[in-house]
């Protein structure tokens, strides 16, 4: 029984308890289902083994959504908790262990695979590429994040949650005071699911430099095209700094090095310094996407063309630059001085000015357009004002002088929800209506969809804004009760009801994808939303190989111009087309990095040295590999373009 | 597969261009993983705690035999490329044999390096600044012996499969990979080994 005392919650809980059985429930259920419906073989040679850049966007997407209402838990608990003083509903450990994994959960497997699912559906398709540069890496990529998603979600049954922050600071997150696996859950859920972005970043920069259609240069590539390669620029060199800093906390705690101790030299802020170095630039990897998305959303629905192509290229590339600069404004208070901390505060405030260019650049576009408010538009002209809330209270924070009186007090969690929910899950629930028709060939519910957008919206700022109001009277962050004298509880009060305001949103939403699967019409040809790039001018659901012809381009908007200006897309004859064979080596191999990690986790370590070989086994046979493909006859195209124009 | 015959064998098609360009990628992301640990280095080498210091316990022999040894087998795996280009593929495989040979050799060093000072009191543990020196050392060692083994399987689908675009691609990368590996031992030497002793 010695084995599995390790295994069990360090802190149990009747909710832990329920949550064991509910998952126990859901695995049985999927288990049997499957079985049931035969769909084992569907399963494994449609989804678990496919290199289609479509289908892994869409299984990025599928976590993302479940990862969302993870983490929507977590935040529905932490508000509950703190909706009145004194609340005994969450006790003081399960309340660090919750707003720990919704930090994570939220930025690291809810946010990044949903950009990451709009850079995999949309970016081959805008540049008329067949596929990814290195579509097996993107598989592997898929299954590397997804197996660190889960390896964090089993950890609050089994072992325990981290527990101290997603910002993980040492010492704290030292074995001195996380006794639990917890960190140790984090360390690897970070790093496996890190090493998949890694590769995500790599494949798609050689994408788009490479496999572009003829005719596209890069000052013809449309905004979301160059949003994703400026931010898998910013993955490429801030995901190493990563690896490193989770490399070395993991030695802290597994093989007692000393790093980041407070004894023999180690130094606790490096960690913080580390963490920042990526962590700053990570903000940027979410939000950068996001600005794609609106600027494709807004120059469609307001129809014309976007205001000012250079600069909002060239605001990106700053932006991307600074954001390695700005690291330190995380933590004012910790000690650098005052000279350090005014040059940061410097480069703080400078990010305010491209992205300013970027929000006047979207108002010029709308500026005399004829502005259609569909559901992706409202979420893009809601954006605006409230981003800027957020952004303004941004640049009160980055004053450090002045950080000492906000720094970890609840207006700082109030900025920051304020600029991620309006930049990044508006622009996600955006990219989600508007790319809908093209992954699914059915629009969502344009009615049930505005309904979700005010209650979602109206519903940020109240849950955010008192926030700031109780952050500054003092209410620090990451406190699991107060005594009523503070006065905290009417503010709390009013973010918990908001809270359940935003649930009731997102839960429209889902009624919304089960209302439009039953009820929308399926005949709405290949561009329901008269849209201008490249994407639109396949057809919808996309075929496996993306354009029956390599499309010829002129502008930065070619589907545009040859819908009104004349431009041929499509010359010479059909060829025969070659595309990747699927395989199962990535999935494989991902499940064995779970294993490696989940025996690192309990220091296992006959299983540690036996998944370490499994690991470099199939690293070995892909070396020896010899797959070079397959072709799609000229006769096949023919009769799958029939098909799909016939529908 | 298109062959572009007025191009090196290694660029000769669109695949073969673009896992060279993937890789430049990567090693940019090396570059920025080796810059982090010489950043954490140069932060944590004056924290000894109550264990010794780097002039305590550098040695100049061994570590001279490493630099010299590795610096060659780039040499050597720079011939090797040159013998692909013109087509020899004996010569070629004769050069990738003597890269690794001194590749394992330069493993072989550090190992002992390694229980050197594990065996003088500078352990993992000890201290932060040996945890960072170790830890710097041992990610590149592990990138070494990794090379080892990529550059054995390589040598093994030269011998069987001779010299095809395919082969000529993976032979190619690989010496970008070991130049790399070679790159970061110089910064190794200079920065951690010499000025340490000085």
């Amino acid at each position: 029984m010695d084995f599995f005392d390790r295994f069990a919650v360090p802190h149990p809980s009747p909710a832990i308890y329920a949550s064991m059985v509910a998952i126990g429930l859901t695995v049985v259920a999927i288990i049997a289902g499957l079985t049931y419906f035969k769909k084992w073989g569907y399963l494994w040679r449609e989804w678990l083994t496919t290199v289609d850049h479509k289908r892994i966007g869409i299984m990025y997407l599928i976590s993302a959504l479940l990862m969302l209402f993870r983490g929507g838990v977590d935040a529905i608990m932490m508000r509950a908790q703190l909706a009145v003083p004194e609340n005994g509903l969450l006790d003081a450990q399960h309340y660090n262990e919750v707003f720990t994994t919704h930090g994570l959960v939220m930025i690291i497997f809810m946010a990044m695979p949903f950009v990451i699912a709009f850079m995999n559906f949309v970016v081959p398709l805008q540049i008329g590429a067949r596929d990814v540069a290195f579509p097996r890496l993107n598989a592997l990529s898929f299954w590397l994040f997804f197996m660190g998603a889960m390896l964090l979600n089993i950890s609050f049954v089994i072992g325990g949650s981290p527990d101290s922050g997603w910002t993980s600071y040492f010492p704290l997150a030292g074995n001195e005071f996380s006794e639990s696996v917890g960190t140790n859950y984090y360390m690897f859920a970070l790093q496996i699911s890190g090493l998949g972005t890694m590769i995500t970043g790599i494949n798609f920069i050689t994408t788009i430099l490479k496999m572009r259609a003829p005719g596209m240069t890069l000052m013809k590539m449309p905004m979301f095209t160059w949003s994703t390669l400026v931010t898998n620029v910013i993955i490429v060199f801030a995901f190493p700094v990563l690896t490193v800093a989770l490399l070395m906390g993991t030695m802290d705690r597994l093989f007692a090095t000393n790093f980041f101790t407070t004894a023999n030299g180690g130094m606790d802020m490096l960690w913080a310094n580390l963490f920042w170095v990526w962590g700053h630039p990570e903000v940027y990897i979410l939000i950068l996407p996001a600005f794609g998305i609106y600027s494709e959303v807004i120059s469609t629905f307001a129809r014309r063309n976007l205001y000012g192509y250079k600069s909002m290229v060239g605001s990106m590339v700053i932006i991307s630059l600074l954001s390695f600069l700005v690291w330190t404004h995380h933590f004012f208070t910790m000690g650098q001085g005052a000279l350090t901390n005014s040059i940061f505060s410097i480069t703080t405030m400078a990010i305010a000015v491209p992205t300013g260019v970027k929000i006047f650049n979207w108002l010029f576009t709308l500026w005399k357009g004829k502005i259609e408010f569909t559901v992706p538009m409202l979420y893009s002209i809601g954006f605006i004002p409230i981003f800027t809330i957020g952004g303004v209270t941004g640049v009160m924070l980055g004053m450090s002088a002045a950080d000492y009186q906000y720094h970890n007090t609840m207006f700082l969690v109030a900025h920051f929800h304020m600029v991620i929910l309006p930049g990044v899950v508006f622009a996600m629930l955006a990219g989600l209506t508007y790319y809908w028709p093209k992954m699914f060939g059915f629009k969502l519910n344009e009615r049930i969809g505005k309904w979700a957008f005010w209650f979602i919206s109206i519903n940020t700022l109240v849950t955010f804004m008192p926030m700031f109001i109780s952050g500054l009277d003092g209410q620090a962050r990451r406190m699991y009760t107060y005594s009523e004298s503070t006065g905290f509880g009417i503010w709390n009060m009013i973010s918990f009801i908001g809270a359940i305001g935003l649930a009731i949103g997102f839960a429209l939403i889902v009624y919304n994808v089960y209302y439009s699967i039953r009820y929308s019409p399926r005949n709405i040809g290949s561009d329901p939303w008269d849209a201008r790039s490249l994407e639109w001018a396949t057809h919808s659901p996309v075929p496996e190989y993306n354009f029956a012809q390599v499309p010829h381009v002129n502008s930065s908007e070619a589907f545009w111009d040859s819908k009104k200006n004349g431009h041929v897309l499509y010359k010479g004859e059909l060829e025969k087309i070659h595309m990747p064979n699927n395989s199962g080596m990535p999935f494989i191999m991902a499940c064995i990095f779970f294993l490696w990690g989940f025996a690192f986790i309990f220091a296992m370590w006959t299983t540690v040295i036996i998944t370490t070989i499994g690991i470099f086994a199939c690293l070995a046979h892909r070396s020896f590999e010899q797959d070079h493909g397959r072709y799609i006859s000229v006769r096949e195209i023919e009769e799958t373009e029939k098909k799909l124009r016939g529908a | 597969m298109k062959i572009d015959n007025s191009l090196p064998l290694e660029y000769s098609t669109e695949e073969n261009q673009t896992k060279i360009l993937g890789f430049w990628i990567f090693l940019g992301a090396e570059i920025m993983l080796f810059a982090t640990l010489f950043a954490s280095y140069f932060v944590l080498v004056d924290r000894t705690g109550s264990g010794p210091t780097g002039a305590e316990i550098f040695e100049i022999t061994p570590v001279l035999i490493e630099t010299i040894v590795l610096l060659t087998s780039s040499f050597t795996i720079g011939l090797a490329i040159h013998a692909m280009r013109i087509g020899n593929k004996k010569a070629m495989m004769a050069f990738l044999t003597t890269t690794l040979l001194l590749g394992a050799g330069f493993l072989g060093v550090e190992i002992y390096e390694f229980v050197h000072y594990v065996s003088i009191g500078a352990g993992l543990q000890t201290s932060a600044f040996t945890s960072i020196l170790l830890l710097t050392l041992g990610t590149h060692g592990a990138h070494v012996t990794f090379g080892l083994f990529w550059g054995l399987f390589i040598l093994m689908q030269v011998r069987k499969q001779g010299l095809t675009p395919e082969t000529a691609n993976k032979s190619f990368i690989f010496s970008l990979y070991w130049h790399f590996l070679d790159v970061v031992w110089i910064f190794i030497f200079s920065f951690v080994y010499l000025k340490g002793m000085m």
